[in-house]
């Protein structure tokens, strides 16, 4: 069977963005989360049958050259942003997991009209109401990857994350957690003007959703979403950590399909 | 040659179980911290720094670190501040300040100009990157550490030297109104001498400035590795390196007899020694080492580093391993044998006078440094332990150290300006150091 996706580099917005694009049909925007894009995965595969997929590879994180002006998630935003509208892409429908849903928060909080609809997947940007955002730069990259998962047996997450760490693996890693401590180091993962901003957002529909077993995001972010996105829907996945995709990729599927669906 | 004394202030009353139990000093809780203990021991530091100058050192070091008994220099410029008014000859050598954790390159301008001036010229200033666990302990964005240090370095020196008032508009820092009234009293500024271990970038970026490099402790082999790139830099810069370009500090504890002197200086593993001064996860954060620092740390053979920067400390970040024997007299037992290897390596000189030089002798015609500097024990030695080694150690071996730098021609940053020997452009460099006795002592 051929390869489902294949990655490309698309010179857009100044930059030799690197792109992973697999499927077919409406266009479906990814943004990976703090660590990097983890690959093709089941869900992937699954969504992949109605839609297509442009999961751009955040510059810095190895393949992207990091782009020495971005120094927030809302710089990084904006630079999207203009990935977008030189692609003409806009509107689109938008999946961000953890720092990624940072991400796509600052682009609609920024521009209403970027996004047609927006799931954000154990999203990080907002203080959250209860709890805090696990400060994950003092942990080692196998730390911090075992506390994302509920059952480290998760059959998918062994794929991606099992067996020894090579050299070039732990490079990558140590790249996107630079990257991330260049963006995200203080305020910790979050932005505090981002709530007023986001509540000027009225019309793009909205799905939050998180694993009940989130040992990095707690509730209180999605509450802090809700808030500030007053119309959005959460759905809660039980029983699953801050990996929802993986450890549930059914139920997490399902979820997703209905939300683009409707 | 330039001799210095140099401790790290340790808070000699934390229970060794408990930085065991902590994998680390960084981290332990301040609980354990006693004020009164603290007040006393704050006091008999600078007390020592005195008693340092009384027994003829040219200098005293200090340096600091955050959040961590191992060194209760949280804030060196009051120590240095103290120092400069009650002491009357020595330099007072800070090693050094860590500009990205401080994050005010001009109120630091301003502090080291007081302590330049209350001295009358005697300040030395180095500055450091500030260890991995500082930059939690400090909230320094470990990703730009490198941009802070040469964006601070760099506006010091200006507000140094520049007559105010001037705006700053920097990538990092950022000041309406530079204009520092008080100016350091040697012209333009005090020396700078860098101390690390063993990164090239600092020693190639010291080499481009001609600023003396100052390994701290750092294993034999590599830091002739590492001197050969500063003299290969300093030959495209134009100039032949020589020992006022160097400095070395050695852990190194006399006492009156062999088993006196091992008993205590056992102690330079104390909880762990330096490899215990933080934890993996709080020794690499993200961004803190260049690609290439990391690069070379995953290529280099295991082998002991200050402060814990080791090969083995970057395989447990990546495995995660918990390298936490529960067994504590096994842990003791493991860190003597450590102990004895650092002793074999020269990377720790411990004895009596009659056998301590014949060492330290080795360490000079290996690596030919202007600038040697001492430091004292650690652990909970008494303070009557740690002047008698001071004591020996300047009234029984620096007098014929010093004969002996001069007789191997060991200038120092004063008697011989750093980069001042003019290298023709396609005239080699004559060699920096003298590796002949390593091979005969298995450090090659």
């Amino acid at each position: 069977m051929a390869q489902p996706w294949r990655e490309e580099t698309v010179h857009v917005a100044d930059t030799p963005l690197v792109l992973i694009r697999g499927g077919t049909g409406k266009p479906l925007l990814m943004f990976h989360d703090e660590l990097g894009y983890p690959g093709w995965m089941r869900w992937n595969e699954e969504l992949a049958k109605e839609r297509e997929f442009l999961i751009p590879l955040q510059p810095g994180f190895g393949k992207t050259p990091r782009l020495e002006w971005v120094r927030s998630y809302r710089d990084l935003g904006g630079f999207y942003a203009q990935v977008l509208r030189e692609l003409g892409l806009v509107p689109i429908d938008v999946i961000g997991f953890s720092a990624g849903g940072f991400i796509a928060a600052e682009m609609v909080a920024a521009d209403p009209d970027i996004f047609s609809k927006m799931i954000l997947v154990a999203p990080m940007g907002l203080k959250p109401t209860e709890g805090e955002i696990t400060d994950i730069f003092p942990l080692t990259i196998r730390a911090y990857l075992r506390a994302t998962v509920a059952d480290p047996t998760t059959p998918e997450f062994g794929k991606i994350y099992g067996g020894e760490m090579t050299p070039e693996q732990f490079e990558a890693f140590e790249d996107a957690r630079a990257e991330t401590a260049r963006l995200g180091w203080e305020p910790y993962m979050h932005n505090p003007s981002l709530p007023y901003l986001l509540r000027g957002v009225k019309h793009v529909p909205t799905l939050l959703i998180w694993g009940t077993a989130d040992a990095i995001v707690p509730r209180g972010c999605i509450t802090a979403y809700q808030q500030a996105l007053t119309g959005a829907k959460v759905a809660e996945i039980p029983g699953v950590g801050h990996r929802p995709e993986i450890e549930n990729s059914q139920e997490f599927v399902r979820l997703v399909r209905e939300f683009l669906a409707a | 040659m330039k001799i210095a004394y140099f401790t790290e202030r340790p808070y000699r009353w934390v229970p060794e179980d408990e930085v065991f139990r902590n994998r680390a000093f960084f981290a332990v809780s301040n609980a354990y911290f006693d004020r009164e203990k603290a007040a006393d021991d704050y006091n008999y530091y600078l007390d020592e720094a005195c008693y340092a100058e009384e027994l003829g050192f040219d200098g005293v070091a200090l340096n600091e670190h955050h959040g961590n008994p191992f060194c209760m220099g949280g804030v060196m410029n009051v120590e240095a501040a103290i120092l400069a008014r009650i002491t009357k000859k020595v330099k007072i050598i800070l090693i050094g300040n860590p500009l990205p954790v401080i994050k005010h390159p001009l109120r630091m301008a301003e502090e080291l100009a007081e302590i330049d001036l209350i001295s009358r010229g005697r300040l030395v200033t180095g500055w450091v990157r500030g260890a991995g666990s500082e930059q939690f302990f400090n909230n320094a964005n470990p990703a730009y550490n490198r941009e802070y240090f040469n964006e601070a370095h760099d506006f010091i020196l200006q507000a140094w030297t520049r007559p105010g008032p001037w705006r700053y508009e920097g990538k990092h820092f950022h000041y309406r109104h530079v204009n520092p009234w008080a100016l350091p009293y040697q012209k333009p500024h005090p020396q700078i001498w860098i101390p690390g271990v063993l990164s090239p970038e600092t020693v190639r970026w010291c080499a481009e400035r001609r600023y003396p490099y100052i390994g701290l402790g750092t294993a034999l082999g590599p830091t002739c590795d590492l001197w050969d790139l500063y003299a290969e830099e300093a030959a495209r810069q134009g100039y032949q390196a020589g020992p006022e370009n160097f400095g070395y500090l050695i852990p190194t504890f006399v006492a009156d007899t062999e088993e006196k002197a091992q008993e205590l200086g056992r102690n330079f593993v104390y909880g762990g020694g330096q490899n215990a001064f933080s934890r993996p996860e709080h020794t690499l954060p993200p961004g803190y080492n260049s690609k290439n620092a990391i690069k070379m740390l995953l290529a280099r053979h295991p082998g002991g580093s200050w402060l814990g920067v080791s090969p083995e400390k970057l395989r447990q970040a990546q495995s995660d391993e918990r390298s936490e024997p529960v067994d504590y007299d096994e842990v003791r037992r493991k860190l003597t044998l450590s102990y004895q290897k650092a002793q074999k390596n020269l990377q720790v000189i411990v004895g009596t006078p009659t056998s301590v030089l014949p060492k330290l002798k080795i360490l000079l015609q290996v690596l030919r440094p202007g600038i040697f500097i001492f430091f004292n024990v650690q652990g909970p030695v008494s303070n009557h332990d740690r002047m008698r080694s001071m004591r020996l150690l300047a009234e029984e071996v620096v007098p014929a150290l010093r004969e002996y730098a001069k007789e191997i021609d060991l200038p120092d940053p004063y008697e011989r300006t750093p980069g001042s020997v003019t290298l023709p452009a396609g005239v080699a460099w004559t060699p920096v150091v003298d590796r002949g006795p390593l091979s005969a002592l298995g450090l090659v």
